[in-house]
């Protein structure tokens, strides 16, 4: 059999013990996937052989960084993220929400790999009935790690993983400047490992089925499943689970297909970039194909654009809800990005008489990695794809004024204005 | 040598664009733009001082940075 072709059998995985009426308890979690095994150092072996990514949108290799917090003395600590910050993704919430102990047990066997005597599990702090329900959770449990559930703002750039440090370090909830990174030193000092949620959850599956295992999914080079959060103009909105290499025109349809015409897909979220439609549809989901295709797989989003929709409007408005939610922190953010978001809404809804997309041209450069953390970059990253993919629709709205699609309700969902 | 400034410490005082104008330049808000590459040895010794000079010790080389010049503490101050 050819290797690099997906069997579509391996899925699902993660959401096999996925049921419908809530979340799944202690035992039908042990039903599903059976009894949790203990690890230790050398399950890092393991999980390097699996060649597990983080899945909270770096995508950087999880054994590497088990590794390098492992490799210290003294204690260490493990942090579970599961702060979704995107608000174009669903599936941390999904997998929290639904099958706690899956999360758990990652973290346990996270925990015990790399030598920690705690863990904490952070989610967002105003989901009172999300932080109840971890807590019910962790109580039905033994394990031989303390697990902290905490509340963390739900701003933003609080799940970047140094903010998420600094406040359980009692600090603000922004990004940190580094060097000291999370591994050097983290919670209470000590040498800390930060994984998204998705991320432990895969940890628990290799720890009682192994690397071989793992590896019987999506490609040799982009191993394992995925969750993926397909939204937008699409029939059948929610979280699916993937195949890594899986093309994200399947994943549309998976999705139940488009709900009209599409006009452009935006992969990997806002901090991922707008894609054409025909040159999106064949590439497959790995953070290598979509880099070279100009985008980012960020943690898994696929939005489908309408091409009834304004995909300069819709940017625009994301922009500028983005810029409000930039930290505060470095100077090139806090005047950058509103100034990228004024330029941006002016293009949107007041055309430019031709000079705006020269005053973007020009303003990229000054915001881009000039921060603490890469918040400004993201934002650069999805205006640079929006001019590139509507390249036609910018010059017009630059020269003739706004088309007909601003009028449309926005797609792109922002979280409550409220909160 | 190499510069980096710590862009949560910089408030934009614009000490370091008046001390090493040859490696350093304002964006229009008042904030340092690095030059791109390593400080030339003739300039290491300016690049030094200008470092020393900054009121929120935001300017860094890298030096400075293996010593434990953590930045983020003042961040976390700021």
């Amino acid at each position: 059999m050819n290797t690099t072709t997906l069997a579509h059998r391996a899925v699902p995985r993660l959401l096999a013990g996925l049921s419908y009426y809530g979340p799944a308890s202690l035992a039908e979690h042990h039903r599903q996937y059976g009894p949790p095994v203990a690890v230790g150092r050398r399950f890092i072996d393991v999980v390097d052989a699996s060649g597990l990514t983080g899945r909270g949108g770096a995508g950087f290799p999880t054994g590497r960084k088990m590794r390098m917090v492992a490799v210290r003395r003294g204690s260490k600590a493990v942090v579970a993220n599961g702060c979704e910050g995107e608000p174009a993704s669903s599936k941390d919430r999904l997998l929290l929400t639904m099958l706690p102990h899956l999360v758990l047990d990652g973290l346990v066997a996270a925990a015990m790999a790399v030598g920690a005597s705690d863990a904490y599990l952070c989610v967002h702090d105003h989901e009172w009935d999300l932080l109840d329900s971890l807590d019910d959770a962790v109580a039905e449990r033994n394990d031989p790690v303390r697990v902290l559930v905490t509340g963390v703002p739900g701003r933003y750039v609080a799940s970047e993983q140094s903010s998420i440090v600094q406040y359980l370090n009692g600090g603000p909830a922004k990004p940190t400047f580094a060097p000291p990174r999370p591994h050097e030193r983290g919670v209470r000092g000590l040498p800390t490992l930060v994984n998204n949620v998705e991320t432990l959850a895969h940890l628990a599956l290799i720890a009682r089925y192994g690397d071989r295992w793992f590896r019987s999914a999506g490609l040799p080079a982009a191993p394992g499943s995925m969750l993926v959060t397909a939204s937008g103009a699409v029939c059948r909105p929610g979280v699916y689970e993937i195949e890594l290499g899986t093309p994200i025109g399947d994943v549309v349809m998976r999705a139940g297909g488009p709900a009209e015409r599409p006009r452009a897909l935006l992969v990997g979220g806002y901090f991922g970039a707008w894609l054409p439609v025909e040159a999106a549809w064949p590439v497959p989901m790995t953070h290598a194909a979509l880099k070279a295709a100009g985008g980012a797989l960020g943690a898994g989003m696929v939005l489908t654009l309408p091409a009834s929709s304004c995909l300069i409007a819709e940017t625009a408005r994301v922009v500028r809800y983005l810029a409000d939610e930039g930290a505060g922190q470095c100077g090139p953010c806090v005047f950058g990005l509103p100034a990228l978001a004024d330029a941006m809404t002016d293009l949107a809804y007041h055309g430019g008489r031709g000079r705006i997309l020269g005053q973007l041209a020009a303003l990229i450069p000054l915001v881009e990695r000039r921060g603490a953390c890469r918040h400004p970059d993201g934002v650069t990253q999805l205006i640079r794809s929006a001019l590139r993919t509507a390249a036609g629709d910018a010059q017009r709205h630059d020269e003739d004024g706004p088309c007909r699609g601003v009028t449309r309700e926005p797609l792109l969902p922002l979280p409550a204005e409220d909160r | 040598m190499r510069l980096r400034v710590n862009p949560i410490a910089c408030t934009g005082h614009g000490l370091c664009a008046e001390l090493l104008p040859e490696l350093i330049k304002l964006d229009p808000w008042g904030y340092p733009l690095l030059a791109d590459t390593p400080v030339p040895r003739e300039l290491a010794d300016h690049a030094k001082r200008a470092a020393a000079a900054c009121p929120t010790l935001a300017l860094l080389t890298d030096e400075s940075l293996v010593a434990g010049g953590r930045g983020g503490r003042h961040a976390a101050r700021a």
